[in-house]
């Protein structure tokens, strides 16, 4: 079954001319697609008409690049999956194997420690907020999608039922971060379980398709309610979080002079980061462990086989909505941080391509693996932040990047599953007719 | 008040699926603390009456009714599957083996005992502030599935994938995965089907192990005569969803209804038939 641990000897590279076949196959697949996006090109002609310009050299440098690449890969990995590990001596693979271990915690620190290193680097700090916010949210979605199995293509209407709720909450009410903080997170929990019921008998691309489509009706009904939420307008000064009852402001029993600093407004964005990492570690923590009790087993149970689980007394149904709900939950929570962060909301910010992007978190990460979440939230997010000056060629890379890891590791960056529990000890159970079950 | 009688009367059964008739006005008893055999040859409609008495399908018509030791009554027909599986205690294996292929074979057995464990979590609050109450059940949960490891051999890979054993290992993990629901029936569909002659001789003593010495009945579905003649202490014969005969080991053996059903007849007997027809 396991080609990587039997093939290390076994020669897996092809001949050449079978890895000529390949590599000119995927050239013409190259050809076939690049040759009306890249190969033609309209340009406006001098009297305001379209002409049509031909960029051939580019064509066949994408074409030869398609070629010479699938021929690499043909003659030194075959038709396998690509394995960085494969020919490694085992000394450097236990190495790497300890380092993943400490993966975890070094990030930790590291989260820890940003504020610090970074405090007079305003850039740095909100791309920080905005990758921990992914990094909760992909953590959400983990459980619906990851342990549970359900595919989920509209979680934004979460975040964004999280996001509203305080918004209006605030607004209307005059009610503080931390009351509407649980009540956004209940509220996106009830949506979750309102998308779950008719969706209880879907499942694979059905299910995804009316996500989809129940993302979609959220953000129309954000959208065109203008009375409610104020239509495409969104809601603007939202309140500003506060540190537990002290705003952060410049007056008199403001955060900076009740303890006696000068003010300043990193204050906040300091706050913020380690609201959202408290956030983060929270959703963490509680899918964990949600993970080794009874409800987390029968999702991984449902994942992997829905009707042996009815077939054990397990009620998918109420396993379904919970997983459904737990999810929603913590999207509402992340959401409601995202209002109270940016005071202004629209529908705008909730599109499908938000989506796309936590989804395409959890998948590269490795679905159930939270370290393999938190690193794809931080390439992702922290990758396109570094393109931001080559604009044209940002989604190139991006997908090109997808690419590659889907090829190298077609079951996310970090694809082990630890079992949630162990026989306590190993040892054979002492004459298990005697020890009497009845 | 502790029950008498059989586990199980299934009164005149039907299913119908559109107009084929899968299971006709079937009525047979399984009896409590024995193993009682449904055969018959492919297309009888036996996994058709399993579906039914394990409420994957509802039937178009008929009783079940399914007695606990303690004298509770059951109507399975009126139950959801999960239902019959948590509160009427019927579990049941699969032909084509369902395991949780990605979980560990702890993990499987362990998921079995989900609706004693979210009992003990109190709706999972319990669990996730890890009060004693729960780790207590969960304990003994794993002890229960040490248990069934250690009587199904499965002991060493107790840490492995489930979908990573052989097909003999699977086989006896889905077994133990029904025993961990601790059920006063346990229905297998074809245990012994793609076993050597050895697994399925283990079979026969675990199935003798089960009917002994726990408080289970076995209702089983089986082709290989070598099982279903050594162990089983009743048989049903099934032929195009109408029962055909009924009775122990022996009497079975010489029916000529089955010998007919699975042998087919004599030739000259055959042209009688033809020439009643008019043929």
């Amino acid at each position: 079954m396991n080609i990587q641990a039997s093939g290390t000897n076994r020669r897996i590279s092809l001949p050449l001319a079978a890895a000529l076949k390949d590599a000119i196959f995927s050239a013409l697949i190259a050809f076939g697609l690049f040759v009306f996006l890249i190969g033609l090109h309209t340009d406006q002609g001098p009297t305001g008409a379209l002409v049509v310009t031909t960029r051939l050299p580019q064509l066949a440098m994408l074409v030869g690049a398609v070629f010479a690449g699938s021929l690499a890969r043909a003659l030194i990995f075959g038709r396998e999956p690509i394995g960085l590990g494969r020919g490694l001596p085992p000394w450097l693979m236990r190495i790497a194997q300890h380092a993943g271990r400490l993966a975890g915690p070094a990030l930790l620190v590291f989260a820890l420690l940003v504020p610090v290193l970074f405090y007079h680097n305003r850039y740095l700090l909100d791309l920080g907020i905005l990758v921990l916010t992914y990094v909760m949210l992909g953590w959400g979605l983990n459980i619906v999608v990851g342990l549970a199995g359900l595919l989920d293509l509209g979680y934004v209407a979460f975040y964004a039922v999280g996001a509203y709720s305080y918004a209006l909450l605030a607004q209307n009410f005059g009610l503080s971060f931390w009351i509407c903080l649980p009540l956004a997170g209940i509220l996106a929990a009830f949506w979750g379980v309102l998308l779950g019921f008719p969706v209880l008998r879907l499942r694979g691309d059905y299910l995804a398709i009316v996500t989809l489509a129940f993302g979609e009706i959220i953000r129309l009904v954000l959208l065109n309610w203008q009375s409610f939420t104020g239509g495409p307008n969104g809601i603007a000064s939202i309140p500003r979080p506060s540190f537990f009852g002290l705003p952060f402001n410049d007056e008199e029993g403001g955060f900076a002079a009740t303890f006696g600093l000068e003010f300043s407004p990193t204050h906040r964005i300091v706050f913020l980061f380690y609201l959202i990492l408290a956030l983060a570690l929270v959703t963490n923590w509680v899918a964990k462990r949600m993970r080794r009790l009874p409800v987390g087993r029968a999702w991984e149970a449902m994942r992997e086989d829905e009707i042996a689980c009815r077939s054990l007394g397990i009620n998918t149904t109420n396993t379904k909505l919970t997983a459904f709900a737990m999810g929603a939950m913590f999207g509402g929570f992340a959401g409601a941080f995202f209002a109270t962060r940016q005071g202004f909301i629209s529908p705008e910010s909730f599109a499908f391509g938000e989506s796309a992007l936590v989804l395409a978190i959890v998948v590269l990460g490795g679905m159930g693996s939270q370290i393999g979440v938190a690193v794809a939230a931080l390439a992702m997010l922290g990758g396109f932040e570094l393109y931001r000056e080559f604009e044209h060629y940002r989604m190139l890379v991006f997908g090109f990047a997808m690419v590659t890891i889907m090829i190298w590791r077609p079951r996310g960056l970090v694809a082990t599953r630890e079992p949630s529990l162990y026989l306590a000890t190993h040892k054979p159970a002492v004459s298990p007719v005697k020890q009497g079950l009845k | 008040m502790t029950a008498t009688g059989p586990i199980l009367s299934v009164e005149r059964l039907a299913m119908r699926f559109g107009g084929l008739v899968a299971v006709d006005e079937l009525s047979f008893t399984a009896e409590r603390g024995r193993i009682t055999a449904l055969i018959g040859p492919n297309g009888a409609g036996k996994t058709t009456v399993f579906n039914c008495i394990t409420g994957f399908y509802k039937p178009s018509a008929g009783m079940m009714r399914l007695v606990h030791p303690d004298g509770a009554v059951f109507l399975l027909e009126r139950l959801l599957d999960f239902r019959i599986a948590q509160i009427a205690r019927v579990t049941r294996t699969f032909q084509n083996i369902r395991l949780f292929p990605g979980m560990t074979v702890l993990e499987n057995l362990v998921v079995a005992q989900h609706n004693t464990l979210m009992d003990a979590s109190v709706f999972t609050f319990a669990g996730l502030l890890g009060l004693k109450s729960y780790t207590a059940a969960e304990r003994t949960a794993v002890d229960k599935a040490r248990y069934w490891l250690d009587r199904t051999g499965l002991i060493a890979r107790t840490d492995d994938a489930a979908g990573s054993l052989a097909y003999g290992e699977q086989r006896r993990l889905e077994i133990a995965r029904a025993m961990c629901t601790e059920p006063v029936l346990l229905c297998l569909d074809e245990p012994a089907a793609g076993l050597n002659a050895r697994e399925s001789a283990e079979l026969n003593g675990l199935l003798k192990f089960i009917r002994n010495q726990q408080a289970t009945s076995i209702l089983l579905i089986e082709h290989d005569m070598s099982v279903v003649m050594e162990i089983s202490d009743h048989i049903v014969v099934l032929d195009y969803g109408v029962k055909i005969a009924d009775g122990s080991p022996e009497a079975i053996r010489n029916d000529p209804k089955v010998i007919a059903a699975y042998l087919g007849v004599e030739d000259d007997e055959v042209e009688k038939v033809e020439a009643e027809v008019g043929l």
